[in-house]
């Protein structure tokens, strides 16, 4: 077995953690399965590109090369962009669709289903504007670098799953040790006690939106940095996203987070048994093994 | 005649899509169960029947010639068998653990589909699947008109079918369980069980879409099967009137004229090389079509008939 796996696995698990962590969050506090969630992640990254062209176009000096990485200043600029774009989508979705629907009283399975066309919607618009040719942040070529005990890293990759700790240690602080952690996990319990005790509870939808979309579009980008970005992208992610949620737990954070780690590393150690080809069930099969098992999950409480 | 022929061969395949929507109408709108993997248990309708009834192939294991209705019987069989498997995992958990389930086991037969090249014939698929009437072949018109009838035929009768269910004991109690779980439970119902009926019925019903589409197709690959499919039923159940079996017709056929008649449109106003990039507004269209209605008409064009039993004849929703 080439040990290889071990990296391809943690820059994998990155995204699939970053991005459900969004998915655990609504899940937990919206009480929804947003099936939108994998294109808040395509949209994170085509916003992004797009910034990055403007940027890049506007500002020349911003083209020189961040050296060790493969893109310039203008990529992390970019970003911050797209993040408050791709919070002002979901916010724009949740005020015009998931919402009315809540303030109508709507059933739960109600909303997933908007949530299901939305995606579409969403998913094809996407493929509409930028097409479903493959684009990239950049072109540059990276020569991995060997880390020993025979695993190679590009430069990139190494950013990638160190930034991704970073956030996630930080979100896991702020939500466990400050009063709006405590809201939010106080909404998750009981909405409606939650908001007789004074806790603006639309205010902490929002904050769950902000969250989720903004840690969805760092997770885009991510994937789009490391392999290529394709209106997809987010769609071919769900499953894994919804595996890691389960898994973790619903509304652990660092549940997510190791949730998108084990499923990421899963992929890559089952593919050099099975084939590429058969990526995409392994997180099917966690999902089924989860459920099964402990349907609450590897953090979540039993009951739930 | 040409425009007849093609008339004849466009509520073919609207009428398939209204036996899924039959389908689906006895999983969601009599039970309240959210299947979002609706093209994985179509696709495995349609290559069962496929593996059992084309002739003999080198390549592929399978190919056992038997006629057409053991291939739809063995499609109803095997719908019905994942439709148990997947229930009896998921129905005891939340209502959505359901949704997330049947899009993973769409991916994953999606996967089968198109890998496991022994069986199903990869990504080129089978053909020479065996259609009905191919005597008449030479004919477009006399062929797809007989072809018509049969999937008429088979409409009609899931139609009376279920309409007979829904108005039986085992409907009434089904709607009771939707409505008011824990009532239904104090009268000595079993919701769990009910369910898992209701959604192995309404997998069957879907598997033998599949089966008759590919029978009339003559011809099954992978990529009748994407999540497009799943997306444009529950369009058309919606926009029907989810609980109505008349609805769920009526929404296939209209969403299915609306989904071919955009198709024609782009054909003619984009040139050849920016179609696929239109195409893609054809689904924005009908997602946007799919909110709408869920924000201001719920209930579809024909809403559910709120029916006791059929001795008390009909009573409409708010009443």
């Amino acid at each position: 077995m080439n040990p290889q796996a071990i990296i391809d696995g943690l820059i994998a698990g990155s995204t699939i953690g970053l991005g459900a962590i969004g998915l655990t969050l609504t899940y937990s506090i919206l009480r929804f399965a947003n099936f939108t969630h994998g294109d808040f992640l395509a949209w994170g990254a085509y916003l992004s590109l797009s910034l990055m062209g403007l940027i890049g176009g506007l500002l020349a000096e911003l083209g020189v090369r961040l050296a060790p990485f493969s893109f310039t200043l203008a990529l992390p600029l970019a970003v911050v962009g797209g993040i408050a774009l791709t919070v002002l989508l979901a916010l724009a979705l949740d005020k015009l669709l998931f919402g009315r629907l809540r303030a109508r009283g709507a059933d739960a399975i109600i909303i997933v289903m908007a949530s299901f066309g939305a995606s579409m919607a969403l998913r094809s618009l996407l493929e509409f504007i930028y097409t479903a040719q493959p684009a990239y942040f950049t072109t540059a070529l990276q020569i991995a670098k060997p880390l020993g005990l025979g695993l190679r890293a590009t430069p990139d990759q190494l950013l990638v799953i160190g930034m991704t700790f970073v956030l996630v240690a930080v979100l896991h602080l702020i939500v466990t040790h400050s009063a709006m952690g405590r809201a939010m996990r106080a909404v998750s319990e009981n909405p409606a006690l939650a908001g007789v005790y004074g806790i603006d509870v639309a205010q902490i939808v929002r904050l769950t939106w902000i969250i989720g979309a903004g840690m969805a579009c760092i997770a885009g980008v991510m994937a789009g940095l490391l392999v290529q970005i394709r209106p997809y992208m987010g769609f071919d992610l769900l499953l894994p996203l919804f595996a890691a949620a389960i898994l973790g737990g619903i509304g652990s954070i660092p549940g997510a987070m190791i949730g998108g780690l084990i499923i990421g590393l899963a992929e890559a150690f089952a593919v050099q048994i099975v084939g590429a080809e058969w990526r995409a069930a392994i997180s099917f099969v966690i999902l089924v093994l989860v459920l099964m098992l402990r349907p609450q999950g590897l953090f979540g409480k039993a009951g739930g | 005649m040409e425009l007849l022929a093609y008339c004849a061969f466009f509520l073919t395949i609207a009428m398939t899509y209204a036996i899924i929507c039959l389908g689906l109408n006895v999983q969601w709108g009599q039970t309240g169960l959210f299947n979002v993997g609706i093209a994985g248990f179509v696709g495995l309708g349609g290559y069962i029947s496929a593996i059992l009834t084309t002739p003999e192939a080198a390549e592929r294991i399978g190919g056992f010639g038997l006629p057409i209705a053991a291939g739809w019987a063995g499609a109803m069989l095997g719908g019905a068998v994942l439709s148990l498997a997947v229930g009896l995992l998921t129905l005891r958990m939340r209502s959505d653990y359901l949704a997330i389930t049947t899009f993973g086991i769409a991916v994953a037969l999606q996967l089968v589909f198109q890998n496991a090249e022994t069986l199903t014939g990869g990504a080129f698929g089978m053909a020479f699947v065996p259609r009905p009437f191919a005597g008449f072949q030479g004919n477009a018109f006399a062929f797809n008109l007989a072809n018509l009838a049969v999937t008429c035929a088979v409409v009609l009768a899931l139609y009376l079918l279920l309409e007979h269910l829904l108005r039986s004991p085992w409907g009434r109690t089904l709607r009771a369980v939707r409505e008011d779980e824990v009532a239904a439970q104090a009268l000595g119902k079993n919701p769990a069980s009910l369910r898992l009926q209701a959604f192995a019925l309404g997998g069957a019903i879907m598997a033998l879409a599949g089966a008759v589409q590919a029978h009339f197709i003559g011809f099954i690959a992978p990529g009748n099967f994407l999540p497009m499919m799943t997306f444009q039923v529950w369009a058309m159940l919606i926009v029907g009137g989810s609980g109505n079996n008349r609805g769920a017709i009526l929404g296939a056929v209209l969403v299915w004229a609306i989904w071919a008649l955009s198709g024609a449109l782009i054909a003619e106003v984009f040139p050849a090389d920016q179609q696929a990039r239109a195409a893609s507004l054809q689904i924005v269209v009908i997602g946007v079509m799919l909110c709408l209605i869920l924000l201001w008409r719920p209930q579809g064009i024909l809403p559910e008939i709120r029916s006791v039993s059929r001795h008390l004849g009909r009573r409409h929703k708010d009443q």
